[in-house]
Protein backbone atom coordinates (compact mmCIF):
# COMPACT_ATOMS: atom_id res chain seq x y z
CA UNK A 1 0.00 0.00 0.00
CA UNK A 2 1.29 3.37 -1.00
CA UNK A 3 2.21 5.54 2.15
CA UNK A 4 -0.11 8.47 2.27
CA UNK A 5 2.02 11.66 1.33
CA UNK A 6 1.66 14.51 4.26
CA UNK A 7 0.09 17.46 3.53
CA UNK A 8 0.16 19.12 7.13
CA UNK A 9 3.40 20.53 6.82
CA UNK A 10 4.35 22.30 10.33
CA UNK A 11 4.39 25.88 8.63
CA UNK A 12 0.59 25.24 7.72
CA UNK A 13 0.19 25.19 11.96
CA UNK A 14 -2.25 27.98 12.61
CA UNK A 15 -0.78 27.82 16.18
CA UNK A 16 2.82 28.23 14.36
CA UNK A 17 1.30 31.09 11.97
CA UNK A 18 -0.31 33.65 14.44
CA UNK A 19 1.87 35.03 16.92
CA UNK A 20 1.02 37.42 19.66
CA UNK A 21 3.01 40.22 17.35
CA UNK A 22 2.94 38.94 14.40
CA UNK A 23 1.68 36.73 11.56
CA UNK A 24 3.23 34.71 8.74
CA UNK A 25 3.66 36.08 5.14
CA UNK A 26 1.61 32.43 3.87
CA UNK A 27 -1.79 33.66 5.40
CA UNK A 28 -1.58 36.25 2.33
CA UNK A 29 -0.21 34.01 -0.60
CA UNK A 30 -1.45 30.83 0.48
CA UNK A 31 -4.50 29.21 -1.84
CA UNK A 32 -4.83 26.29 0.61
CA UNK A 33 -5.47 28.20 3.26
CA UNK A 34 -7.80 30.01 1.52
CA UNK A 35 -9.53 27.23 0.93
CA UNK A 36 -9.22 26.20 5.11
CA UNK A 37 -10.73 30.16 5.78
CA UNK A 38 -13.34 29.47 3.75
CA UNK A 39 -14.92 25.92 5.43
CA UNK A 40 -13.31 27.03 9.06
CA UNK A 41 -14.14 30.75 9.33
CA UNK A 42 -16.62 31.31 6.26
CA UNK A 43 -19.06 28.69 7.01
CA UNK A 44 -18.44 28.18 10.83
CA UNK A 45 -19.51 31.75 12.13
CA UNK A 46 -22.08 34.18 12.11
CA UNK A 47 -21.35 36.56 8.60
CA UNK A 48 -23.15 39.34 7.53
CA UNK A 49 -25.58 39.48 4.65
CA UNK A 50 -27.60 42.48 4.69
CA UNK A 51 -28.84 45.66 6.02
CA UNK A 52 -32.70 45.44 6.79
CA UNK A 53 -33.32 48.35 4.88
CA UNK A 54 -32.02 46.92 1.71
CA UNK A 55 -34.82 44.43 1.63
CA UNK A 56 -37.51 46.92 3.24
CA UNK A 57 -40.42 44.80 1.87
CA UNK A 58 -42.48 41.46 1.51
CA UNK A 59 -41.17 40.25 -1.51
CA UNK A 60 -37.76 42.29 -1.44
CA UNK A 61 -34.63 40.26 -2.31
CA UNK A 62 -31.13 40.96 -2.49
CA UNK A 63 -28.36 38.46 -3.57
CA UNK A 64 -24.69 38.00 -2.63
CA UNK A 65 -22.22 35.94 -1.17
CA UNK A 66 -21.24 33.77 2.12
CA UNK A 67 -17.78 32.96 1.45
CA UNK A 68 -17.58 31.77 -2.12
CA UNK A 69 -21.32 30.26 -1.56
CA UNK A 70 -23.92 32.62 -3.65
CA UNK A 71 -26.84 33.40 -1.35
CA UNK A 72 -30.70 35.19 -1.47
CA UNK A 73 -31.10 37.11 1.26
CA UNK A 74 -35.24 37.34 1.36
CA UNK A 75 -38.19 38.58 3.23
CA UNK A 76 -41.44 36.35 3.09
CA UNK A 77 -44.56 37.06 3.07
CA UNK A 78 -45.21 37.51 7.13
CA UNK A 79 -42.19 39.63 6.30
CA UNK A 80 -39.93 36.92 8.31
CA UNK A 81 -36.07 37.32 6.65
CA UNK A 82 -34.70 33.96 5.10
CA UNK A 83 -31.53 33.42 3.43
CA UNK A 84 -31.24 30.78 1.13
CA UNK A 85 -28.60 29.33 -1.13
CA UNK A 86 -28.90 30.38 -4.59
CA UNK A 87 -28.97 26.97 -5.82
CA UNK A 88 -32.06 24.92 -7.58
CA UNK A 89 -32.26 21.55 -5.70
CA UNK A 90 -32.66 20.13 -8.82
CA UNK A 91 -29.37 20.21 -11.33
CA UNK A 92 -27.77 23.32 -9.13
CA UNK A 93 -28.61 26.09 -11.26
CA UNK A 94 -28.69 29.64 -9.73
CA UNK A 95 -32.75 30.87 -9.17
CA UNK A 96 -31.86 34.67 -8.92
CA UNK A 97 -29.48 36.36 -11.10
CA UNK A 98 -30.63 39.84 -9.77
CA UNK A 99 -28.42 41.74 -7.47
CA UNK A 100 -31.70 43.24 -5.76
CA UNK A 101 -35.53 43.04 -6.59
CA UNK A 102 -38.59 42.27 -5.34
CA UNK A 103 -40.24 39.11 -6.56
CA UNK A 104 -43.12 36.41 -5.66
CA UNK A 105 -41.61 33.49 -6.26
CA UNK A 106 -38.19 32.07 -7.16
CA UNK A 107 -38.40 30.04 -10.53
CA UNK A 108 -35.43 27.77 -11.66
CA UNK A 109 -35.08 28.84 -15.51
CA UNK A 110 -33.36 25.54 -16.47
CA UNK A 111 -36.53 23.41 -15.92
CA UNK A 112 -39.29 25.74 -14.01
CA UNK A 113 -38.98 24.59 -10.58
CA UNK A 114 -40.46 27.00 -8.28
CA UNK A 115 -39.64 27.94 -4.97
CA UNK A 116 -41.86 30.26 -2.52
CA UNK A 117 -40.30 33.12 -0.45
CA UNK A 118 -39.40 30.63 2.42
CA UNK A 119 -37.65 28.83 0.33
CA UNK A 120 -40.23 25.74 -0.31
CA UNK A 121 -40.55 24.14 -3.23
CA UNK A 122 -43.68 24.53 -4.79
CA UNK A 123 -44.07 23.23 -8.35
CA UNK A 124 -42.38 21.19 -10.67
CA UNK A 125 -43.43 21.03 -14.42
CA UNK A 126 -45.44 17.52 -15.54
CA UNK A 127 -44.57 16.09 -12.24
CA UNK A 128 -45.91 12.70 -14.32
CA UNK A 129 -43.00 11.58 -14.73
CA UNK A 130 -41.30 11.48 -11.14
CA UNK A 131 -44.26 8.94 -10.20
CA UNK A 132 -43.98 8.76 -6.54
CA UNK A 133 -40.34 9.31 -6.22
CA UNK A 134 -40.07 12.93 -5.72
CA UNK A 135 -41.68 14.82 -2.20
CA UNK A 136 -41.08 18.34 -2.59
CA UNK A 137 -41.19 18.74 0.91
CA UNK A 138 -37.38 17.25 1.00
CA UNK A 139 -36.22 19.59 -1.80
CA UNK A 140 -36.37 23.65 -0.55
CA UNK A 141 -33.81 26.29 -1.07
CA UNK A 142 -31.50 25.05 1.85
CA UNK A 143 -31.98 27.67 4.12
CA UNK A 144 -29.52 28.72 6.35
CA UNK A 145 -30.07 30.28 10.08
CA UNK A 146 -30.52 34.24 10.48
CA UNK A 147 -30.77 36.24 13.58
CA UNK A 148 -30.36 40.08 13.69
CA UNK A 149 -28.87 42.67 15.68
CA UNK A 150 -29.28 46.79 15.42
CA UNK A 151 -30.82 46.02 11.70
CA UNK A 152 -27.37 44.31 10.23
CA UNK A 153 -28.58 40.41 9.28
CA UNK A 154 -26.32 37.43 9.55
CA UNK A 155 -26.45 34.47 8.70
CA UNK A 156 -24.49 31.18 9.32
CA UNK A 157 -24.18 27.18 8.28
CA UNK A 158 -24.15 26.58 11.87
CA UNK A 159 -26.94 25.61 13.89
CA UNK A 160 -24.98 24.33 17.02
CA UNK A 161 -22.90 27.94 17.27
CA UNK A 162 -23.65 30.39 19.88
CA UNK A 163 -26.18 33.10 19.20
CA UNK A 164 -25.54 36.24 17.52
CA UNK A 165 -25.41 38.62 20.30
CA UNK A 166 -23.62 36.47 22.14
CA UNK A 167 -20.78 36.44 19.11
CA UNK A 168 -21.36 39.99 19.11
CA UNK A 169 -20.75 40.74 22.79
CA UNK A 170 -19.41 43.90 23.78
CA UNK A 171 -19.65 45.09 19.99
CA UNK A 172 -23.05 45.41 20.18
CA UNK A 173 -23.21 48.92 22.25
CA UNK A 174 -21.04 49.89 19.74
CA UNK A 175 -23.58 48.93 16.66
CA UNK A 176 -26.11 50.68 18.96
CA UNK A 177 -24.13 53.78 18.75
CA UNK A 178 -23.23 53.19 15.08
CA UNK A 179 -27.50 53.44 14.53
CA UNK A 180 -27.45 56.98 15.93
CA UNK A 181 -26.21 58.02 12.62
CA UNK A 182 -30.64 57.91 11.99
CA UNK A 183 -30.88 60.89 14.17
CA UNK A 184 -34.22 59.62 15.17
CA UNK A 185 -35.44 58.14 11.82
CA UNK A 186 -34.15 54.91 10.45
CA UNK A 187 -30.90 54.01 9.27
CA UNK A 188 -31.44 53.23 5.10
CA UNK A 189 -28.38 51.78 2.67
CA UNK A 190 -29.56 53.32 -0.42
CA UNK A 191 -26.44 52.05 -2.57
CA UNK A 192 -23.43 50.62 -2.51
CA UNK A 193 -19.82 51.48 -4.17
CA UNK A 194 -18.32 48.15 -5.22
CA UNK A 195 -14.69 47.40 -5.91
CA UNK A 196 -12.09 44.62 -6.39
CA UNK A 197 -8.63 44.52 -5.48
CA UNK A 198 -5.98 42.11 -6.34
CA UNK A 199 -5.37 41.27 -2.70
CA UNK A 200 -5.85 38.86 0.46
CA UNK A 201 -9.30 39.70 2.14
CA UNK A 202 -7.05 40.30 5.45
CA UNK A 203 -5.48 42.93 3.93
CA UNK A 204 -9.05 44.88 4.48
CA UNK A 205 -9.72 43.55 7.31
CA UNK A 206 -6.62 45.29 9.19
CA UNK A 207 -7.15 48.42 7.24
CA UNK A 208 -10.64 49.21 9.32
CA UNK A 209 -8.71 49.75 12.75
CA UNK A 210 -5.42 51.20 11.18
CA UNK A 211 -4.78 54.42 12.19
CA UNK A 212 -1.38 54.75 11.19
CA UNK A 213 -1.89 54.68 7.24
CA UNK A 214 -4.30 57.45 7.50
CA UNK A 215 -2.51 60.99 7.27
CA UNK A 216 0.11 59.32 4.60
CA UNK A 217 -2.28 57.43 2.18
CA UNK A 218 -5.15 59.49 2.75
CA UNK A 219 -2.37 62.58 1.83
CA UNK A 220 -4.65 63.93 -1.52
CA UNK A 221 -8.03 63.63 0.26
CA UNK A 222 -6.73 65.39 3.23
CA UNK A 223 -5.28 68.46 1.16
CA UNK A 224 -9.25 68.19 -0.47
CA UNK A 225 -11.06 69.28 3.08
CA UNK A 226 -11.42 72.46 5.13
CA UNK A 227 -9.25 73.56 8.28
CA UNK A 228 -11.88 72.24 10.56
CA UNK A 229 -12.06 68.57 9.19
CA UNK A 230 -8.14 68.54 8.75
CA UNK A 231 -8.07 69.30 12.81
CA UNK A 232 -10.68 66.78 13.02
CA UNK A 233 -9.02 63.91 11.19
CA UNK A 234 -5.63 64.68 12.65
CA UNK A 235 -5.81 61.70 14.91
CA UNK A 236 -3.08 59.72 14.70
CA UNK A 237 -1.19 61.33 17.82
CA UNK A 238 -4.84 62.33 19.47
CA UNK A 239 -6.23 61.01 22.57
CA UNK A 240 -8.03 58.28 20.77
CA UNK A 241 -7.79 54.43 21.36
CA UNK A 242 -8.03 50.62 19.33
CA UNK A 243 -9.77 47.69 21.71
CA UNK A 244 -10.04 44.36 21.30
CA UNK A 245 -13.77 43.65 22.46
CA UNK A 246 -13.43 39.34 21.92
CA UNK A 247 -14.42 37.17 19.37
CA UNK A 248 -11.85 39.48 16.75
CA UNK A 249 -13.86 42.30 17.11
CA UNK A 250 -12.29 45.65 17.75
CA UNK A 251 -13.63 49.14 17.87
CA UNK A 252 -10.28 52.35 16.70
CA UNK A 253 -11.83 55.27 18.49
CA UNK A 254 -10.37 58.57 16.46
CA UNK A 255 -12.72 61.14 17.12
CA UNK A 256 -14.03 60.67 20.88
CA UNK A 257 -16.00 63.75 20.88
CA UNK A 258 -17.94 62.11 18.07
CA UNK A 259 -18.82 58.64 19.70
CA UNK A 260 -21.89 59.73 21.02
CA UNK A 261 -23.98 61.53 18.53
CA UNK A 262 -26.99 62.44 20.85
CA UNK A 263 -24.50 64.28 23.39
CA UNK A 264 -22.81 67.71 23.12
CA UNK A 265 -26.06 68.82 20.58
CA UNK A 266 -25.46 72.82 22.51
CA UNK A 267 -21.80 72.32 20.39
CA UNK A 268 -21.04 74.92 18.04
CA UNK A 269 -21.89 73.53 14.70
CA UNK A 270 -18.88 73.10 12.65
CA UNK A 271 -18.36 75.93 9.49
CA UNK A 272 -18.78 73.08 6.91
CA UNK A 273 -22.14 72.18 8.29
CA UNK A 274 -23.79 75.68 8.51
CA UNK A 275 -25.41 75.78 5.39
CA UNK A 276 -27.36 72.50 5.92
CA UNK A 277 -28.41 73.94 9.24
CA UNK A 278 -29.85 76.51 7.98
CA UNK A 279 -31.80 74.99 5.41
CA UNK A 280 -32.63 72.38 7.97
CA UNK A 281 -34.56 75.22 9.70
CA UNK A 282 -35.44 76.91 6.96
CA UNK A 283 -37.84 73.15 6.46
CA UNK A 284 -38.96 74.16 10.51
CA UNK A 285 -37.26 71.55 11.66
CA UNK A 286 -36.49 72.40 15.54
CA UNK A 287 -33.21 73.23 16.37
CA UNK A 288 -32.08 70.51 18.85
CA UNK A 289 -33.37 68.32 16.05
CA UNK A 290 -31.77 69.99 13.38
CA UNK A 291 -28.21 69.53 15.84
CA UNK A 292 -28.90 65.91 15.89
CA UNK A 293 -29.08 65.67 12.03
CA UNK A 294 -25.94 67.82 11.03
CA UNK A 295 -24.35 65.82 14.24
CA UNK A 296 -25.26 62.53 12.42
CA UNK A 297 -24.48 63.74 8.71
CA UNK A 298 -20.71 64.18 9.63
CA UNK A 299 -20.56 59.81 10.88
CA UNK A 300 -19.33 58.48 14.12
CA UNK A 301 -16.35 59.18 15.15
CA UNK A 302 -14.96 55.55 15.02
CA UNK A 303 -14.83 52.07 13.09
CA UNK A 304 -16.28 49.05 14.15
CA UNK A 305 -14.79 46.10 12.81
CA UNK A 306 -16.72 42.67 13.48
CA UNK A 307 -15.18 39.79 12.13
CA UNK A 308 -14.71 38.07 9.62
CA UNK A 309 -16.94 40.32 6.94
CA UNK A 310 -18.17 43.49 8.37
CA UNK A 311 -17.72 46.92 10.18
CA UNK A 312 -19.37 50.19 10.55
CA UNK A 313 -17.29 52.44 9.72
CA UNK A 314 -17.45 55.94 10.15
CA UNK A 315 -20.38 56.72 8.09
CA UNK A 316 -20.84 53.81 5.70
CA UNK A 317 -21.02 49.99 6.34
CA UNK A 318 -17.74 48.51 4.78
CA UNK A 319 -18.14 44.82 3.35
CA UNK A 320 -15.25 42.12 2.01
CA UNK A 321 -16.14 39.41 0.09
CA UNK A 322 -13.26 36.89 -0.29
CA UNK A 323 -12.74 36.08 -4.17
CA UNK A 324 -9.45 34.02 -4.01
CA UNK A 325 -6.44 34.00 -1.82
CA UNK A 326 -5.43 37.02 -4.37
CA UNK A 327 -8.71 39.02 -4.74
CA UNK A 328 -11.22 40.57 -2.80
CA UNK A 329 -14.46 42.46 -3.44
CA UNK A 330 -15.31 45.41 -1.13
CA UNK A 331 -18.97 47.08 -0.86
CA UNK A 332 -18.89 50.20 0.57
CA UNK A 333 -22.60 50.54 1.76
CA UNK A 334 -24.12 54.61 2.06
CA UNK A 335 -26.10 55.28 4.62
CA UNK A 336 -29.06 57.33 4.57
CA UNK A 337 -31.91 58.73 7.03
CA UNK A 338 -35.04 56.86 5.94
CA UNK A 339 -37.32 59.54 5.31
CA UNK A 340 -35.31 62.18 6.68
CA UNK A 341 -34.62 65.61 4.83
CA UNK A 342 -33.40 65.59 1.51
CA UNK A 343 -31.14 67.97 1.89
CA UNK A 344 -29.04 66.22 4.91
CA UNK A 345 -29.44 62.97 3.17
CA UNK A 346 -27.55 64.70 -0.36
CA UNK A 347 -24.92 65.74 2.23
CA UNK A 348 -23.99 62.17 3.37
CA UNK A 349 -24.06 61.41 -0.22
CA UNK A 350 -21.75 63.84 -1.52
CA UNK A 351 -19.61 62.65 1.81
CA UNK A 352 -19.51 59.21 0.69
CA UNK A 353 -18.65 60.07 -2.73
CA UNK A 354 -15.82 62.15 -1.99
CA UNK A 355 -14.29 59.54 -0.11
CA UNK A 356 -15.44 56.28 -1.42
CA UNK A 357 -15.49 54.00 -4.48
CA UNK A 358 -13.18 53.89 -7.57
CA UNK A 359 -13.65 57.07 -8.11
CA UNK A 360 -13.43 58.57 -4.73
CA UNK A 361 -10.47 60.46 -3.20
CA UNK A 362 -9.98 57.82 -0.54
CA UNK A 363 -10.51 54.16 -1.84
CA UNK A 364 -8.37 54.02 -4.62
CA UNK A 365 -5.34 54.67 -2.82
CA UNK A 366 -6.39 52.04 -0.18
CA UNK A 367 -6.84 49.94 -2.48
CA UNK A 368 -3.13 50.83 -4.26
CA UNK A 369 -1.60 50.27 -0.45
CA UNK A 370 -3.63 46.64 -0.27
CA UNK A 371 -2.21 45.88 -3.95
CA UNK A 372 1.38 46.51 -2.90
CA UNK A 373 1.48 44.27 -0.15
CA UNK A 374 -0.42 41.68 -1.82
CA UNK A 375 2.86 41.83 -4.34
CA UNK A 376 5.68 42.79 -2.31
CA UNK A 377 4.27 39.74 0.21
CA UNK A 378 5.52 37.30 -2.64
CA UNK A 379 9.06 38.53 -1.87
CA UNK A 380 10.89 36.77 1.30
CA UNK A 381 8.01 33.86 1.81
CA UNK A 382 9.69 33.19 4.99
CA UNK A 383 9.06 36.44 6.24
CA UNK A 384 6.71 37.90 9.05
CA UNK A 385 3.73 40.81 8.83
CA UNK A 386 4.67 42.62 12.11
CA UNK A 387 1.68 43.82 14.14
CA UNK A 388 3.83 44.78 17.19
CA UNK A 389 2.86 48.47 17.51
CA UNK A 390 1.27 49.70 20.30
CA UNK A 391 1.67 45.92 22.39
CA UNK A 392 3.94 47.98 24.67
CA UNK A 393 0.91 50.20 26.22
CA UNK A 394 -1.41 47.73 25.95
CA UNK A 395 -3.90 47.69 28.55
CA UNK A 396 -6.72 44.91 30.24
CA UNK A 397 -10.57 46.88 29.76
CA UNK A 398 -13.88 45.44 30.89
CA UNK A 399 -14.13 44.37 27.60
CA UNK A 400 -10.99 43.03 26.48
CA UNK A 401 -8.08 44.73 25.81
CA UNK A 402 -7.10 48.80 24.72
CA UNK A 403 -4.02 50.94 23.10
CA UNK A 404 -3.38 53.92 21.53
CA UNK A 405 -5.45 54.83 18.35
CA UNK A 406 -2.66 53.69 16.04
CA UNK A 407 -1.78 50.57 17.96
CA UNK A 408 -2.52 47.40 15.92
CA UNK A 409 -4.71 46.07 18.62
CA UNK A 410 -7.56 45.10 16.59
CA UNK A 411 -5.30 43.48 13.86
CA UNK A 412 -3.92 41.08 16.64
CA UNK A 413 -7.56 40.55 18.01
CA UNK A 414 -9.01 39.62 14.53
CA UNK A 415 -5.67 37.23 13.95
CA UNK A 416 -6.19 35.34 17.20
CA UNK A 417 -9.76 34.83 16.60
CA UNK A 418 -8.77 33.33 12.95
CA UNK A 419 -6.03 31.14 14.95
CA UNK A 420 -8.83 29.86 17.37
CA UNK A 421 -10.96 29.50 14.02
CA UNK A 422 -8.81 27.60 11.99
CA UNK A 423 -7.46 25.18 14.86
CA UNK A 424 -10.68 24.36 15.94
CA UNK B 1 -30.22 66.44 -40.06
CA UNK B 2 -28.02 69.39 -39.01
CA UNK B 3 -24.89 68.38 -40.49
CA UNK B 4 -23.27 71.76 -39.14
CA UNK B 5 -24.70 71.58 -35.65
CA UNK B 6 -23.30 67.89 -35.72
CA UNK B 7 -19.97 68.90 -36.95
CA UNK B 8 -19.67 71.56 -33.85
CA UNK B 9 -20.15 69.71 -31.29
CA UNK B 10 -18.62 66.76 -32.09
CA UNK B 11 -15.31 69.23 -32.67
CA UNK B 12 -16.57 70.51 -29.55
CA UNK B 13 -15.91 66.96 -27.35
CA UNK B 14 -13.26 65.48 -29.40
CA UNK B 15 -11.32 68.71 -27.88
CA UNK B 16 -12.60 67.72 -24.94
CA UNK B 17 -11.49 64.57 -24.86
CA UNK B 18 -8.26 65.04 -26.08
CA UNK B 19 -7.23 67.76 -22.91
CA UNK B 20 -8.41 64.84 -21.02
CA UNK B 21 -5.81 62.57 -22.55
CA UNK B 22 -3.50 65.07 -22.09
CA UNK B 23 -3.73 66.13 -19.21
CA UNK B 24 -4.50 69.99 -20.20
CA UNK B 25 -7.24 69.98 -17.24
CA UNK B 26 -6.80 74.06 -16.67
CA UNK B 27 -8.21 74.03 -20.07
CA UNK B 28 -10.65 71.38 -19.63
CA UNK B 29 -12.16 73.30 -16.39
CA UNK B 30 -12.71 76.33 -18.58
CA UNK B 31 -14.97 74.65 -20.85
CA UNK B 32 -17.38 74.05 -18.34
CA UNK B 33 -20.40 76.41 -17.30
CA UNK B 34 -19.98 77.42 -13.64
CA UNK B 35 -22.94 75.37 -13.06
CA UNK B 36 -22.07 72.78 -14.37
CA UNK B 37 -22.33 68.86 -13.35
CA UNK B 38 -20.21 65.47 -14.06
CA UNK B 39 -22.01 62.84 -12.99
CA UNK B 40 -21.10 59.13 -13.39
CA UNK B 41 -24.53 56.83 -11.90
CA UNK B 42 -23.95 53.47 -10.18
CA UNK B 43 -27.79 52.60 -11.63
CA UNK B 44 -27.70 52.69 -15.47
CA UNK B 45 -31.59 53.48 -15.15
CA UNK B 46 -30.89 56.20 -12.50
CA UNK B 47 -32.64 59.88 -13.42
CA UNK B 48 -32.17 60.96 -9.92
CA UNK B 49 -28.80 61.93 -9.51
CA UNK B 50 -28.85 64.49 -6.99
CA UNK B 51 -30.30 62.50 -4.84
CA UNK B 52 -28.75 58.63 -5.31
CA UNK B 53 -25.21 57.35 -4.73
CA UNK B 54 -22.80 58.27 -7.92
CA UNK B 55 -19.04 57.26 -8.29
CA UNK B 56 -18.63 60.92 -9.11
CA UNK B 57 -21.60 64.05 -9.11
CA UNK B 58 -18.63 66.54 -9.20
CA UNK B 59 -19.91 70.77 -9.06
CA UNK B 60 -17.58 73.26 -10.11
CA UNK B 61 -15.57 73.08 -6.98
CA UNK B 62 -15.08 69.08 -6.95
CA UNK B 63 -14.06 69.56 -10.30
CA UNK B 64 -11.03 71.99 -9.10
CA UNK B 65 -10.43 69.43 -6.50
CA UNK B 66 -10.56 66.22 -8.46
CA UNK B 67 -7.58 67.87 -10.80
CA UNK B 68 -5.59 68.97 -8.05
CA UNK B 69 -5.94 65.37 -6.69
CA UNK B 70 -5.01 63.66 -10.18
CA UNK B 71 -2.11 66.18 -10.15
CA UNK B 72 -1.06 67.42 -7.19
CA UNK B 73 1.82 63.85 -6.80
CA UNK B 74 0.16 63.11 -3.33
CA UNK B 75 -1.85 60.31 -4.38
CA UNK B 76 -0.22 56.59 -4.96
CA UNK B 77 -2.89 55.77 -7.03
CA UNK B 78 -1.93 58.01 -9.92
CA UNK B 79 1.79 57.96 -9.31
CA UNK B 80 2.36 57.15 -11.95
CA UNK B 81 -0.13 58.52 -14.00
CA UNK B 82 -2.31 56.42 -16.06
CA UNK B 83 -2.39 56.96 -19.70
CA UNK B 84 -5.74 57.02 -21.23
CA UNK B 85 -6.85 56.78 -25.02
CA UNK B 86 -10.36 57.49 -25.27
CA UNK B 87 -11.81 57.56 -28.87
CA UNK B 88 -15.46 59.00 -29.12
CA UNK B 89 -17.72 58.60 -31.93
CA UNK B 90 -21.35 57.23 -32.57
CA UNK B 91 -22.54 61.16 -32.00
CA UNK B 92 -26.21 62.00 -32.10
CA UNK B 93 -27.80 65.72 -30.88
CA UNK B 94 -30.99 64.50 -29.14
CA UNK B 95 -32.03 68.20 -28.92
CA UNK B 96 -31.26 71.71 -29.62
CA UNK B 97 -32.62 75.37 -29.56
CA UNK B 98 -31.23 78.81 -29.69
CA UNK B 99 -29.82 78.46 -26.54
CA UNK B 100 -28.82 74.66 -25.78
CA UNK B 101 -27.88 71.32 -27.22
CA UNK B 102 -27.96 68.07 -26.12
CA UNK B 103 -25.65 65.22 -27.74
CA UNK B 104 -25.70 61.37 -27.07
CA UNK B 105 -22.42 59.45 -28.09
CA UNK B 106 -20.15 56.49 -27.34
CA UNK B 107 -16.73 56.32 -25.45
CA UNK B 108 -14.05 54.00 -25.81
CA UNK B 109 -11.82 54.57 -23.38
CA UNK B 110 -7.87 52.48 -22.94
CA UNK B 111 -6.35 52.81 -19.85
CA UNK B 112 -2.49 51.77 -18.96
CA UNK B 113 -0.76 51.92 -15.44
CA UNK B 114 2.17 50.02 -14.23
CA UNK B 115 1.27 46.44 -15.71
CA UNK B 116 -2.59 46.62 -16.27
CA UNK B 117 -4.56 47.82 -19.84
CA UNK B 118 -7.79 47.94 -18.61
CA UNK B 119 -11.14 49.32 -21.13
CA UNK B 120 -14.24 51.35 -19.86
CA UNK B 121 -17.46 52.03 -22.19
CA UNK B 122 -19.51 54.61 -21.99
CA UNK B 123 -22.49 55.65 -23.01
CA UNK B 124 -22.11 59.77 -22.88
CA UNK B 125 -24.61 62.27 -23.15
CA UNK B 126 -23.41 66.02 -23.17
CA UNK B 127 -26.10 69.17 -21.81
CA UNK B 128 -23.76 71.97 -23.74
CA UNK B 129 -25.14 75.35 -23.55
CA UNK B 130 -24.47 77.41 -26.78
CA UNK B 131 -21.28 79.98 -25.84
CA UNK B 132 -20.43 82.84 -28.67
CA UNK B 133 -19.22 80.29 -31.21
CA UNK B 134 -19.00 77.26 -29.34
CA UNK B 135 -20.26 75.69 -26.16
CA UNK B 136 -20.16 75.33 -22.00
CA UNK B 137 -20.73 71.89 -20.36
CA UNK B 138 -23.67 72.04 -18.45
CA UNK B 139 -24.02 68.56 -17.77
CA UNK B 140 -21.67 65.90 -18.68
CA UNK B 141 -23.61 62.12 -18.03
CA UNK B 142 -21.12 59.07 -18.53
CA UNK B 143 -23.10 56.03 -18.35
CA UNK B 144 -20.45 53.10 -17.76
CA UNK B 145 -21.91 50.10 -19.52
CA UNK B 146 -20.96 48.41 -16.58
CA UNK B 147 -21.40 50.71 -13.58
CA UNK B 148 -23.55 48.31 -11.55
CA UNK B 149 -20.43 45.91 -11.62
CA UNK B 150 -17.56 46.13 -9.24
CA UNK B 151 -14.88 48.57 -10.83
CA UNK B 152 -10.99 48.90 -9.97
CA UNK B 153 -9.79 52.35 -9.06
CA UNK B 154 -9.94 55.14 -11.91
CA UNK B 155 -8.04 57.84 -11.64
CA UNK B 156 -8.31 59.83 -14.19
CA UNK B 157 -11.48 61.82 -15.44
CA UNK B 158 -13.97 59.34 -17.65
Amino acid sequence: MNKLIETVTLESSPAELVQPDRVHTSLYTDPQIFDEEMQRIFYSTWVWVAHESEIPDAGSYKSTYIGKQPVIVVRDRKKQVHVLLNRCRHRGATVCEHKKGKTSSFVCPYHGWSYALDGSLRGVPHPESYGECLDKGEFPLVSLRVEAYAGMLFATFKDDIEPLVDFLGPAKKWMDLFMKQGAGYGIKVPGEHRFRFPGNWKIQLENTTDAYHFPLVHKSFLSSVDQQTLDMLDFVEGPGYVEDLGNGHSVMVMIPELVDLEADLDKPIPARFEELAQALRDEGIEEMQVRRIVRAVGGSGFNLNLFPNVACSMAFFRVLQPISVNETEIHHAVITMDGGPAVANRYRLRLHEHFQGPMGFGTPDDSEAWERVQKGSHAGEDLWILLNRGLPGEKPTEDGRVSDVSAETGMRAAYQQWKKMMSA
Amino acid sequence: MNLQLLQQVTAFIWQEGDMLDHGEYDAWLSLWSEKGVYVIPINPTEEDFENSLNYAYDDAHMREKRVVRLTGGESISTTPVPRTVRTLSRFRVLYEDAEYVTVRCAQNLREFRKDALKHYSADIVYELERAGDGFRIQRKLIRLINSDDALAGIGYIL
